[in-house]
Parts: structure tokens; sequence; C-alpha cells
């Protein structure tokens, strides 16, 4: 095993996915994700991102191909160690799947609960990230009260409240204002400067710009191209923050 | 909004993650009902076996000797030389003549006050007697032979033969018994996995996000688990205090027939402490039951 074999934190070998006996709407992929690297995932809306996606965050096994996560074959992991994988990413869905009947605070302790954190000790990291994401005075509220940027803030709340390895988001400033947006990256950049991989679908080119060290897989007809040279290079890896910068 | 049995649910972290109502509903009645029912056919078998096992030994070494003889005064001579015959025959530990008041009050509800005595219709002189073993077929021909000189009239009888029909349904009651016991617990178990799978359904989306959160499936599964054990618990307690009331009347009422064979089906301790337990197995098994459906479900997903 070479060097850079071990720094991989991803790994997609001609991968494809086809949904049932459609065609393949991801075909070829290759490409490798290195820790502490900030990627965008761009394309046209059905270019397939949210399918590559579903793929990094194992809610779905590819048709062909070969994934590598964390050093181990993703394709042919036991379905017993699926838990201890996917905990180690935080994951901003499209539709941001907040849990209908539990509140804000709920919602975003939920990752942590779910790890086994006690009652007391979740507390206040939750609140403080609430807090963060601007929604303090909302924690009590369900999602069914909140409006679609304050669902997108729990939604992405709820994917770092546990500093995940790897944060996958699709489309997180979707539904949120422009300032709301770049506070939201600047979160995101955060989290990369303290190590977690990031990648981020979005179909918004001005979002790429606001991250100048980012790099950008573009999917196009479910095919990936590589305009920075990012799949074919590793990334230079960006100076490690401190926690306390996190906070600030 | 319907009464939920299970108002302090709401305090449970991991069940919050199901909604309130959506596994509830009306599972706790159902399970009050099926604990209930359970209880009662449990304790009806318990007492039909009591019965059979109290009127078994009673009347397992009882021989009756009937002196058919429509002379009165050959009738009793022949009823005396039995019971001296039998109190000398080895193996019979007691021999009694039953006495003339005591058969007229037994014939009495069918033939009248006036069937018995030296006026009415003859009735046989009846001999009790008592053998130190169970009677067979073998020690009845022995006693019939050695009655058969002294008195020609008589006919001896084994006192269970008289109510072996009895005793067959009963046994027949209780397997009854058993077996809706056994129906009602396979019911229980039907209804908790229809539960669980219609709360799996309409919950799916939640499972699913906690899935790609980390959760295990023994934690989701724990989670339907403690619903249902919770549901399974309060159904439990009050399936058998309904339960135990019913048998509690039921009871009442057969005490007042003052039949030796019924009152001799009354439960001792060691069946309440059972009828006591059937709320316990009713939550192991819901709770098993639960479990295995979820897990099974959650083999399915990625």
């Amino acid at each position: 095993m070479t060097s850079t074999a071990t720094r991989e934190i991803v790994q997609f070998d001609n991968v494809g996915l086809r949904y049932g006996t459609d065609r393949e709407v991801l075909s070829d992929v290759s490409f490798t994700l290195f820790p502490g690297s900030f990627y965008f995932l761009t394309g046209a809306s059905g270019a397939g991102k949210t399918s590559l996606l579903k793929l990094l965050y194992l809610a779905q096994r590819p048709s062909r191909g070969m994934i590598r996560m964390f050093g181990t074959d993703a394709i042919t992991l036991p379905r017993e160690r699926l838990p201890g994988f996917r905990r180690r990413f935080g994951v901003v869905f499209q539709d941001f799947r907040l849990v209908a009947h539990l509140s804000a605070f709920d919602n975003v302790a939920l990752p942590l609960r779910v790890a086994g954190v006690a009652e007391r000790d979740l507390a206040k990291p939750v609140a403080d990230m609430l807090e963060w994401v601007g929604l303090t005075e909302r924690m009590h509220a369900q999602p069914a009260q909140l409006s679609g940027g304050e669902q997108q803030r729990v939604a992405i709340a709820r994917a770092v409240i546990h500093r995940p390895e790897m944060l996958i988001a699709d489309e997180p400033t979707g539904n949120v204002d422009p300032d709301m947006a770049i506070k939201l990256l600047r979160l995101f950049e955060a989290l990369n400067r303290l190590g977690t991989t990031v990648v981020v679908a979005t179909h918004d080119v001005h979002l790429l710009k606001k991250v100048p060290e980012s790099l950008i897989m573009r999917l196009d007809k479910g095919r990936l191209s590589d305009p920075t040279g990012a799949l074919r290079y590793p990334p230079r890896l960006r100076p490690r923050a401190s926690s306390a910068e996190l906070e600030d | 909004m319907a009464f939920s049995l299970t108002p302090w649910r709401r305090g449970a972290r991991d069940a919050e993650l199901l909604p309130e109502g959506r596994l509830s509903g009306p599972m706790p009645w159902v399970i009050a009902i099926m604990v209930a029912l359970t209880v009662i056919a449990a304790a009806a078998g318990l007492a039909f076996s009591n019965t059979a096992r109290n009127a078994s030994d009673d009347l397992a070494g009882g021989v009756t000797v009937q002196i058919v003889d429509a002379n009165p005064a050959q009738r009793d001579a022949q009823a005396q030389a039995v019971v001296q015959a039998l109190r000398a025959t080895p193996g019979v530990i007691e021999a009694t003549l039953v006495p003339q008041d005591q058969v007229d009050k037994l014939i009495e509800p069918w033939l009248g006050a006036s069937a018995g005595g030296d006026t009415g219709i003859p009735v046989p002189a009846l001999v009790d007697a008592r053998l130190r073993d169970s009677v067979t077929g073998e020690t009845l021909g022995g006693l019939r032979r050695a009655l058969h000189g002294v008195a020609p009239a008589a006919r001896v009888d084994a006192q269970s033969s008289w109510l072996g029909p009895v005793f067959g349904a009963i046994d027949t009651l209780r397997w009854l018994s058993l077996a809706l016991v056994g129906l009602l617990g396979f019911a229980l178990a039907a209804a908790v996995l229809l539960a669980v799978r219609n709360a799996l359904g309409s919950n799916r989306d939640t499972i699913e996000i906690v899935h790609l959160l980390g959760g295990t499936d023994a934690q989701i599964a724990r989670i339907f688990q403690r619903a249902i054990g919770y549901d399974a618990g309060v159904g439990g307690i009050v399936g058998l205090a309904l339960g135990l009331v019913v048998v509690l009347l039921l009871g009442q009422q057969f005490a007042a027939l003052g039949a030796g064979l019924v009152s001799s089906g009354a439960l001792d301790w060691s069946d309440w402490l059972l009828l006591a337990l059937i709320p316990v197995i009713g939550v192991v098994l819901a709770m098993f039951t639960a479990r295995q459906t979820v897990v099974r479900a959650l083999r399915k997903m990625l």
C-alpha cells in the first residue's frame, strides 16, 4: 500500500449506480477525497449529485465499481459495521430530513444521543450550536413551526454537532439568505480547518468563489469531470484551526 | 383523542423518537383484554386440574358395594355381612354402611321425600369401602368373588368409575383452557406484530434518519421494545386486575353451589402466583415479538 493510499479518506474507482433496471445515473465515477480538504460538487439539476452523496454517506450501495472509506472496502462492509462508519460523517440532506415530532433542540441532539452521550453532557453543546446558527429562541419549536431557512440551519447544526470527520452537505445554503449562507460556509470552513473533510453539493456558482481553496468536482449526466485537478492530484492540506476558532 | 393508558411515557428519551400514540393507541387496551381473558382461561384450567386431582385422590381407593334386594330384612342382613367381610379383607382400611337417612337424601331430588324408607320404593343398601391402594380391575374382581358368598345381591363398583365420564369432561375442559391460553398468547404476539409493523411503516422516515446518523438496529429495536413494554406492562396490570375480579366473582358463585366436586377446584396460593405471572409473561412475549419484528424489518434496510 502506498503512502497516498493511507491518507485517503474516500476512494471511488469506476463506480456506477443504477436504480432498478433504469439507465445508470452515475457512470465510471472515480475520485479520491483526502482528509482536511474542502470539495464542492457541482453540476446541473439531475446530474447525479444527490446519488453520489448517497453513496458517500452509505445510504446506497453502488451497482458496480469499488468504494473504499477510511481504508476499508465500503461495499463489502458488514451491515453491523455501518453505524460506526456513519457516525464519522455529518450529513446535511437536501430536504433536511428533520424528525417531525422532535424539537429543534432534540433534532440537533440526535447524533449525540445515538452515539450514547449522556443527557447532562449534551445540553450545552446543543444549546451552543443552536446559538451559533441563531436559533436559540426557536430551540423548542418543531420543524413544522420553523421556516425553510430555520429548518436548514437545524439540519446543519445536527450534521456538525458531533464534529464529524467528513461533512457531506447537499445544497446546504439553498434556503437561507446570503448572509446566513456566508455564515454557514464560514462554519464549514472552520470545521474544515479542524480537519474535517467537507463535501458540499451545490449548483450555486457564486458559492464556489467564497471558498477559494476549495476543490471542485463537476458532475455531468452522471460522469465526473475534474476542472481543478483535485481528483488527479492530492490537494494541499489546509492549516488546522483550533476549537476556539470554531467557537468564535 | 383516545384515552391513553400510558400518560407518563413522554419522559422516556428513547421513546420520544416515536411520536406519542403511534405505537400506543389502543394497544394497552388490547393487551389488557388479552391478559384478562388469559387469566380467566388459566384460572379455569387450574381449577379443573385441582378438581380432577382432588377428586381422583379421594376416589382412587374408594369402592361402593350396593346390595340390591327388594326384601329389606335380607338387604340389611347382607349389608351387615358385606361390612364384616370387607373389614376382614386384607387391603381394606375402612368399610362403613351408608346410613339409610343419607341414602334417602341422595335419592330425594329424583324420587321425592317419600321414596325411601321401608314403605317406599326399595332402594339398595350402600357400603362405602376404602382400600389402601388404588382400585384396579384385579382388586375389584377379588372383592366381587369374596363378597359373592356372603351377599349374592352385592354389586361392587370402583367409585372412580362412576365419575369416569365427569373426569373425562373435566380433562377435556382442562386441555381446552390450556389451548385457550396458548391461542391468546399467539393472538397477543400477532397483535404486537401488527402494531409494530404499523409503527415501523409510519415511522420509516425517522428510522432511516436514525440509521443514517449511525443508529444501530439494536438501538432502534430497543425503542420499540420499550414502547411496547410500557404498553404491555400497563395493559397487563389492568388485565390482571380485570381477570382476577372475574375469577373471584366466579369463585364465589361456584362456592355458593356447595357441591363437593366444585369446591374441590378452589385455587391455592401457587395457582394465584401463576395467575399473577401472566402479565409478566405477556410483557416478555410482547417485547420479544417487538424486538424480533423490528430487527427482521431493519435487516432489509441498508
